[in-house]
């Protein structure tokens, strides 16, 4: 079981330009909750992204796996964000192993939800797949508390707003 | 200084070691397996865009394509939401199997990178690779200098069983350990960032691509120019992405590939970093280099060996050392002693010395000669205590002291005195005491008593010298020594066999079991397979102590522990008590016996020839060799007797192990027939074969009486003069040894 307290940087710093968001004050924190199967095999490495409907890539929510030089197999992130550092810088933790939990918590702009936004998982394990967008799962309140499973290495993904 | 810089790491990483070494030895096998299974096309015979088509004929969700080193190809697909991996043919690219890499193979692996640990196994598995590099060298090191020199390291080993394993393995697998652990250590250090290893290298994304429909990836130029023996990686674009490209990874470097235009985007070439680190890669995993893995895996499989061989080694030194209570600093210490011992026995006469001049209210420090310090500040007196190994050398832990002695100096005016310890049945009785006392005075020493000799460990002349010692120091000083007997055994006369009567040299060979033991626990002891007999090889010594004797006799042993019985070949004296007592010992009849390991007379491990020479009953260890030639090396045996109608010992055996190949070639002599000869005649009339055999290194055992020893020396020279070479050569570089009595 990972559990990672995010510090107060929020994820969707980099969209504020182009989304001209309010304010940091209509911020929330959302927790990002991925059970992995039992697929067996080495820790997984796991981009959280944003992206909108069209499924362009937006922001980073959160990276598990600390070393850059793998992140290259997370396909669609790592095209998306062009694997600069200030895409990640703060937002990485450990990778997941094979039937363990990780619970992240993040800060996401009110604005972002019920806007169209996705959140995406790429994953990729050692000798085995890469998994592009693995999860895709609109970002609404609705959708809140709900579980999606994955296609590649995640059982089920669930954010609570 | 170098043994404990090989002893404590080696201690301290042997379990460790042995587990990173048993793992990569089963990984080791992989790239073998691997590559039995690949098809791999000839260079230039296909390109990466052919086998691209070809598998998106069969497999039209394709995304991504693999390599493995050892040519294996794999797919990964999605088929309607089914997601799978197959390896496939390349020549066709049709589905061979289902790719399911084994859980067994990455389970080993991650214990053989991290111990199943995580990134804090990594650094574990990252310092035993450094230990493992420190122990290698170390051990090469301690080898070299016992050998005479690095350009020697292939000389025969000597020593016991396990010494000679240890070193004999241990060279045989120095470059493959020395590889693996350099390789290993380089891996981790890359891991952990100290090291660049050229990965975060990365191609940028290409900012723009040509517009307009894809084209077949059959077509792609890109594609076409590279050799499917460079791929190692084709991921297909995204098919719900028209910005998306190909991303191409090969041997040479890493870029895009546009789907329309099939040009070759932002291609960044690998760097000299990324180069050495997959070099390094390869030649620790052996992956694409499947014959390397072999190696390298063999010669890790020696580690658990090492490993055990060298505990026992490092225990039974650490058994044997001497324990010195109350030993004071050399610094300050007003009484040296050194103590230059083969077998530790003269340590005993040193405690108890040390003890009495403690108790006396002396400050002493005891050391072994070899630690010769380079000043004893306070020291008023020094006391060397030292015996005399074969002929007239320096004990075991005095073989470096005359040249430290040169080197280090002496106080000039400094008082010594020297007691040599041997046996006056020697004729070099107490050399290596005298060469002592005569560089001593010779760097300016002062003699406190004259030099003194104790025959065969008399207690009584060890405690007249402390009695002498003891008025020169003004106090009575009793030193009252009991030698410590090392445990008999109990050996009954299972077998005889006599020769030689009618020539007047009654020689028998005598087969001795362990007597039947007494008492519950050690039947139940011999029960449970505990061998009763101790370990032993031929050419070790049987001391026998004959009723009414308190000095025992050695006899060579002609047996192993392995051949179940305790044989030894005994010559009847007229007036030899104990060779008496054997002759007339009943079969049936029990004797007490102590086994003394002689681990200098043994032929050298490997495969040069071995010259044995020897005369009567000096036969009996040399007959010994030959049975346990179970490698069938080269053997030639000199052998002399009186006559062959009668005390041709082991004729019967010897002409068994000739036509079974462990006796190469057989040369007797003998000197009671018409054509009388010696051995030594035999050795001269053979001078041109034994040549040549001595210059394929070919190591010269000798057992017999003395005078036949001298006689033999002197025609060996005589056959070593035009190589210009001399039996002294052969004795330094331990390819000349004697078993004399």
């Amino acid at each position: 079981m990972h559990n990672f307290n995010l510090s107060k940087i929020t994820a969707a710093l980099g969209l504020a330009g182009i989304l001209a968001l309010p304010s940091l004050a209509q911020a929330r924190e959302v927790s990002l909750t991925t059970q992995m199967s039992s697929y067996g095999g080495n820790e997984a490495y796991l981009a959280f992204y944003l992206t909108d409907a069209e499924g362009q890539y937006q922001s980073t929510l959160w990276v598990a796996g600390k070393k850059a030089k793998y992140y290259k197999h997370l396909r669609d992130w790592a095209r998306g964000s062009g694997l600069n550092a200030s895409a990640f810088d703060g937002v990485t933790g450990a990778s997941v192993g094979s039937g363990d939990s990780l619970t992240v918590k993040v800060e996401l702009a009110d604005a972002l939800i019920d806007a169209g936004y996705q959140i995406r998982i790429d994953s990729a394990v050692e000798n085995k797949r890469d998994n592009r967008a693995e999860v895709t799962v609109p970002l609404t309140r609705q959708g809140s508390g709900a579980a999606t499973s994955g296609t590649g290495y995640i059982d089920s993904f669930t954010y609570d707003l | 200084m170098l043994r404990q810089l090989h002893s404590l790491p080696g201690l301290i990483a042997a379990l460790l070691v042995m587990l990173l070494a048993i793992s990569g030895a089963i990984l080791s096998i992989n790239p073998a397996l691997e590559r039995l299974d690949a098809r791999v096309p000839a260079a230039g015979q296909l390109n990466v865009a052919e086998l691209a088509g070809r598998v998106r004929q069969h497999y039209p969700g394709a995304e991504q394509l693999q390599r493995t080193p050892s040519g294996s190809l794999i797919v990964y697909y999605s088929q309607a939401d089914q997601t799978g991996a197959d390896r496939i043919d390349p020549l066709t690219g049709q589905r061979l199997a289902a790719y399911e890499p084994s859980a067994f193979s990455s389970w080993v692996k991650d214990l053989h990178r991290s111990l199943l640990l995580g990134s804090s196994g990594r650094a574990i598995a990252g310092i035993a690779a450094l230990l493992m590099l420190l122990l290698t060298f170390s051990g090469a090191a301690l080898l070299a200098k016992r050998l005479g020199g690095w350009g020697k390291l292939l000389r025969p080993l000597r020593g016991n069983f396990n010494q000679r394993w240890h070193a004999e393995v241990g060279r045989c697998a120095l470059l493959g350990l020395l590889l693996s652990a350099l390789s290993g250590a380089y891996m981790s250090a890359a891991n952990f960032g100290f090291i660049d290893d050229g990965m975060q290298n990365e191609p940028d994304f290409p900012a723009q691509v040509a517009s307009g429909a894809p084209a077949p990836v059959a077509s792609l130029a890109a594609l076409r120019a590279t050799d499917l023996n460079d791929l190692r990686e084709l991921v297909f674009p995204n098919p719900s992405d028209p910005q998306d490209v190909y991303s191409l990874r090969t041997a040479q470097g890493d870029g895009y590939v546009d789907p329309v235009s099939g040009e070759l985007l932002s291609f960044r070439g690998h760097d000299n970093s990324r180069n050495l680190y997959e070099l390094i890669y390869q030649l620790h995993t052996g992956e694409g280099l499947w014959w390397l893995g072999l190696v390298l895996g063999v010669s890790a499989l020696s580690v658990p060996l090492m490993s055990v061989t060298g505990s026992l080694i490092w225990w039974k030194r650490r058994q044997s050392r001497p324990k010195i209570a109350h030993n004071s600093p050399a610094q300050s210490a007003d009484t040296v002693i050194l103590v230059g011992s083969e077998g530790n026995s003269t340590w005993g006469f040193a405690q108890t010395l040390h003890a009495a001049l403690s108790k006396a209210g002396h400050r002493v420090h005891s050391a072994p000669m070899n630690q010769l310090a380079g000043e004893y500040p306070q020291a008023e007196r020094l006391l060397v205590l030292t015996a005399t190994h074969g002929d007239g050398d320096a004990p075991a832990s005095a073989s470096a002291f005359l040249e430290r002695l040169s080197r280090l100096k002496l106080k000039p005016g400094q008082r010594f005195a020297v007691l040599g310890f041997g046996d006056r049945q020697f004729p070099q009785f107490c050399q290596f005491a005298k060469d002592t006392h005569a560089a001593l005075l010779a760097h300016g020493g002062q003699p406190l008593l004259a030099l003194d000799c104790i025959d065969r460990q008399s207690s009584q002349e060890f405690s007249r010298w402390g009695h002498a010692l003891g008025q020169l120091l003004g106090q009575p000083l009793s030193l009252v020594h009991s030698v410590k007997r090392p445990p008999s055994q109990r050996l009954q006369l299972v077998e005889r066999v006599n020769y030689g009567t009618e020539v007047q040299a009654p020689t028998c060979v005598l087969r001795f079991q362990a007597a039947a033991p007494v008492g519950l626990i050690a039947r139940l002891k011999r029960r449970l397979g505990g061998t009763s007999l101790a370990d032993f090889e031929a050419g070790d010594l049987l001391a026998v102590t004959p009723p009414g004797s308190l000095q025992p006799r050695f006899y060579s042993l002609a047996s192993g522990a392995s051949d179940g019985v305790l044989e030894i070949c005994v010559r009847q004296h007229a007036h030899g008590r104990c060779s008496n007592f054997l002759h007339e010992l009943p079969l049936g009849a029990c004797i007490e016996a102590v086994i003394q390991l002689n681990p200098d007379f043994r032929p050298a491990s490997g495969k040069a020839p071995v010259i044995l020479i020897g005369a009567g009953t000096g036969i009996g260890p040399l007959a010994g060799f030959i049975r346990n030639n179970h490698g069938k090396h080269p053997m030639h045996l000199y052998w002399g007797g009186r006559n062959p109608a009668s005390d041709f010992l082991y004729e019967p055996q010897l002409k068994d192990y000739l036509a079974d190949q462990r006796l190469t070639q057989l040369h007797a002599a003998f000197s009671r027939v018409n054509d009388c000869s010696y051995v030594q005649d035999r050795i001269i009339a053979d001078a041109l074969q034994l040549r040549r055999l001595i210059e394929k290194g070919a190591q010269i055992l000798v057992c017999g009486g003395r005078d036949m020893a001298k006689n033999v020396m002197q025609a060996i020279d005589e056959v070593l003069l035009p190589l210009n070479l001399s039996v002294l050569t052969l004795k330094a570089q331990g390819r000349y040894r004697e078993d004399v009595y």
